[in-house]
């Protein structure tokens, strides 16, 4: 029972749609095992928790070998909207909301999320640019300090 | 395939303790469930989530997922945590007497 992991601090720095889902259900999967979990948006990763962008994240499908696809087909106008819905579809037949929906399930679930002061300052953002969710904007210190005890996890 | 004694009642189980035959399932196993899962008691907010995953096993043939149990079931997710905390859909799926979910969320 003592090498149970017991509390989990993810951050997600990517702002693609592969990028930040893969974070999203490891901190979803945690509180279903009854597991603390804290989410900490950074870099391109802050656009998962944007008020204007959070149903805008796409797959990118250049510069991804696994997407099997020649690079120049990548680039054609329309492929990234194309993954991208395909990718969704498969989604939503194996429950995996939406990502507005799924950070509503996270924060009720009963996780926490911050985004990243740093980004926030470069981006010239504030609290009012992000989702209803999002607990508040901390630096990198403040983000060691709330995951005493945990393992961090990079995404 | 084990079996052990519940409530009175000789019922089928898996190594990690879920019913693998929800017809042998009665409310009374219910609550020694929900015990053994630090779930004194049973209100009817449990009751309404164990009636909803029962009713929706039987359709889908496999426990509904936390997401399906708020759309579907109108069950909110932070009630869900609140009756049965620290894995809800996996503690609400035994207690149903139903398998153990297999998905990711």
């Amino acid at each position: 029972m003592s090498n149970q992991i017991e509390k989990v601090s993810i951050v997600i720095s990517r702002g693609s749609l592969e990028g930040v889902y893969p974070g999203l259900i490891m901190a979803n999967g945690a509180r279903m095992e009854g597991i603390e979990a804290t989410l900490f948006f950074t870099f391109f990763g802050l656009d998962a928790i944007m008020e204007k962008r959070i149903n805008k994240l796409k797959v990118a499908t250049v510069g991804n070998p696994a997407m099997h696809m020649p690079t120049m087909l990548g680039m054609l106008p329309g492929m990234s909207a194309f993954a991208t819905s395909m990718m969704k579809k498969e989604m939503d037949k194996i429950d995996i909301p939406p990502v507005d929906e799924f950070l509503e399930m996270i924060k009720d679930a009963g996780a926490d999320l911050y985004a990243c002061k740093a980004t926030v300052d470069m981006f010239h953002l504030t609290m009012d640019d992000f989702v209803p969710q999002v607990d508040d904007i901390i630096n990198v210190g403040k983000f060691y300090e709330i995951s005493a005890g945990a393992q961090i996890i990079f995404t | 395939m084990p079996v052990r004694e519940i409530a009175g009642v000789q019922v089928d189980v898996d190594d990690e303790g879920f019913m693998t035959n929800p017809d042998q399932w009665n409310e009374e196993i219910a609550r020694v469930l929900a015990a053994e899962e630090g779930i004194a008691e049973l209100t009817p907010g449990h009751l309404q989530v164990i009636k909803f995953m029962r009713d929706d096993f039987k359709e889908k043939g496999q426990p509904p997922t936390i997401r399906r149990m708020n759309k579907v079931g109108g069950i909110a997710t932070k009630d869900l945590y609140e009756w049965f905390p620290k894995g809800p859909a996996k503690k609400a799926a035994r207690i149903s007497g139903l398998g153990k979910p297999q998905g990711c969320v």
